[in-house]
């Protein structure tokens, strides 16, 4: 591609989130340093998310290997690396395990840090693989429904349901019995 | 509760009480929270919004007292009374135009926001006036506890709360102060004391968040890093802060009265001059005139209008509060002449001293 401010190769592909609506730049090394540089001025220490990808993408990555990079997607919600890359934002939160490696420079550059010290949910989740699953499970199924392969996405909602039915279990752990009963009845009525 | 009771009240961040309120508008903190089993915003069918909404929606009835919360359907909400809620400060720019299901829940006295769907799955948002973290910490902190007894959050042993932008990520913590620095606009150090909040990752944004212009001299401090501390530190912070820039205010305010009184008291009396006599008024020069008269009221300056008043013609004379106030929708210049027709009738003696009192 090349540079939209003269003719040579553009390196930099930048995603400016600032004014709203996401605006994709594509711009030579000389010329996104200049670009760069521009909107540093009002904030100097306050990388943008935007500025830190294309940084971090630029050094030591041929164009190829951003391609090919970009081409990667999440197996559960199915975002590629490059409408990452043009959104600034995820689509599940596998995507943090996913693309852990290409991520962890980017904390550096906007945290400083790569773990969290903190507030931990009291009834964490001690196996987040189920949810994840369930991410992956609705979206095969509502592909199933868009290909009209109506058994296939039976068979995937009662492996929904099931699912479901696991991971609600736990959060009441605290005692709240009763409820749970309650909830069990009531399920039961239907 | 409905939506036209809020017009009526100056809501919590504008009700001018609180520790160091004559500077420190407003104590916020946030909470980025999203679902393990859905995907992020970004990525969600309309099913799974509904889903989503409902979910929470159903934790948040559970574990908060009968009547503590109202629900408001952001989707079914008209243009007017959605721009209502970001000027009251419960829903952000945001959350506002998108699309699809979306919803927020308010308590009553306007601390406590709850937005549905907005950039993550739930923003929980505490709000207090004047200069109040800690309990605003306590507050926001017991709510996601409780929250968390019934839904599972998205968390990462390594990467603490998983939110839509890595930038979030870890405590999905926001911590801002708002604070009004009218004196130190006036004497040209407010760029310098920014440049030293950047060194020290700290963020500066205007009165309506990202992008907004700092109107009527109004600043909100928050920390950038959301990663690596424990919310305390985080809060730390800022709470470290703030004293610091309280003190900046306090001096350049001695200055301007000892160095500049009659400048400063002509300023003031002009200020509120035009506001209590002009015909037709933009939004923007209100508030910034409504500035000057909101620290001559504190310098002892200004003995016509008691400071109530001002608080809550800072937010009446926003765009959509004026008409919901008229009961009509209105055009720029309409609102303009209705916005002066307002400031009269509160800046005339008598009827400031009245509103004043009923507040």
């Amino acid at each position: 591609m090349q540079c939209q401010e003269c003719d040579k190769t553009a390196t930099f592909h930048i995603t400016e989130l600032a004014g709203g609506k996401p605006q994709e730049v594509h711009l030579c090394e000389d010329h996104a340093r200049e670009y760069l540089s521009n909107g540093q001025e009002d904030q100097p220490t306050a990388p943008t998310l935007a500025g830190v990808l294309a940084h971090q993408l630029a050094v030591g990555q041929t164009a190829e290997d951003l391609a090919r990079l970009d081409q990667r997607t999440c197996p559960v919600c199915g975002i590629s690396f490059y409408e990452f890359r043009n959104q600034g934002r995820f689509g599940c939160p596998h995507d943090y395990i996913c693309f852990a490696d290409e991520l962890e420079p980017l904390l550096v550059n906007i945290h400083g840090e790569t773990a969290h010290v903190g507030k931990c949910p009291q009834h964490s989740a001690t196996d987040s693989a189920k949810q994840t699953e369930l991410i992956r499970l609705r979206r095969e199924m509502k592909d199933a429904v868009g290909e009209e392969n109506y058994e296939r996405a039976s068979n995937l909602r009662d492996e929904i349901r099931r699912i479901e039915v696991e991971v609600s279990d736990k959060p009441q752990a605290d005692g709240a019995a009763e409820e749970a009963a309650e909830e069990a009845a009531e399920e039961g009525e239907e | 509760m409905d939506l036209d009771k809020l017009t009526n009240r100056s809501g919590e961040w504008l009700k001018g009480a609180g520790p160091e309120s004559d500077i420190v508008i407003s104590s916020r903190i946030r909470l980025a929270r999203n679902l393990a089993d859905y995907p992020f915003i970004s990525r969600a069918t309309e099913l799974d919004r509904g889903e989503i909404e409902k979910t929470l929606w159903e934790a948040l009835t559970a574990t908060s007292e009968p009547g503590e919360l109202f629900y408001l359907d952001v989707n079914k909400l008209d243009g007017l009374d959605r721009q209502l809620l970001v000027e009251r400060q419960l829903i952000s720019r945001e959350h506002a135009d998108s699309e699809g299901a979306r919803g927020v829940a308010i308590d009553s006295g306007e601390r406590t926001s709850l937005m549905i769907n907005e950039e993550d799955h739930l923003r929980i948002q505490v709000m207090h006036s004047g200069l109040d973290l800690d309990k605003a910490w306590e507050r926001i902190n017991n709510i996601d506890d409780r929250l968390e007894s019934k839904v599972t959050y998205a968390f990462d042993s390594r990467l603490g709360y998983l939110t839509a932008c890595p930038t979030n990520v870890g405590t999905g913590m926001r911590v801002s102060v708002m604070l009004h620095l009218p004196a130190l606009v006036i004497t040209r150090q407010i760029e310098r004391v920014f440049r030293s909040l950047h060194k020290i990752s700290l963020a500066v944004r205007g009165l309506y968040g990202e992008g907004s212009q700092a109107m009527g001299d109004f600043y909100q401090i928050s920390n950038q890093i959301t990663l690596g501390s424990p919310e305390e530190e985080l809060i730390k912070h800022i709470a470290d802060v703030v004293p610091v820039l309280i003190d900046y205010e306090r001096k350049a305010r001695d200055f301007l009265m000892k160095e500049g009184h009659e400048n400063l008291h002509d300023r003031v009396s002009r200020a509120f001059g035009i506001l209590s006599t002009a015909q037709t008024i933009s939004s923007e020069e209100t508030m910034h005139l409504l500035s000057s008269v909101r620290m001559g009221i504190q310098l002892g300056l200004l003995t016509d209008v008691a400071m109530p008043t001002v608080n809550e013609l800072f937010i009446c004379t926003q765009p959509a509060h004026l008409q919901k106030i008229s009961g009509v929708e209105l055009d720029t210049a309409d609102r303009n002449k209705a916005r002066a027709t307002l400031l009269r009738r509160y800046l005339s003696k008598n009827d400031g001293a009245s509103s004043a009192e009923n507040n």
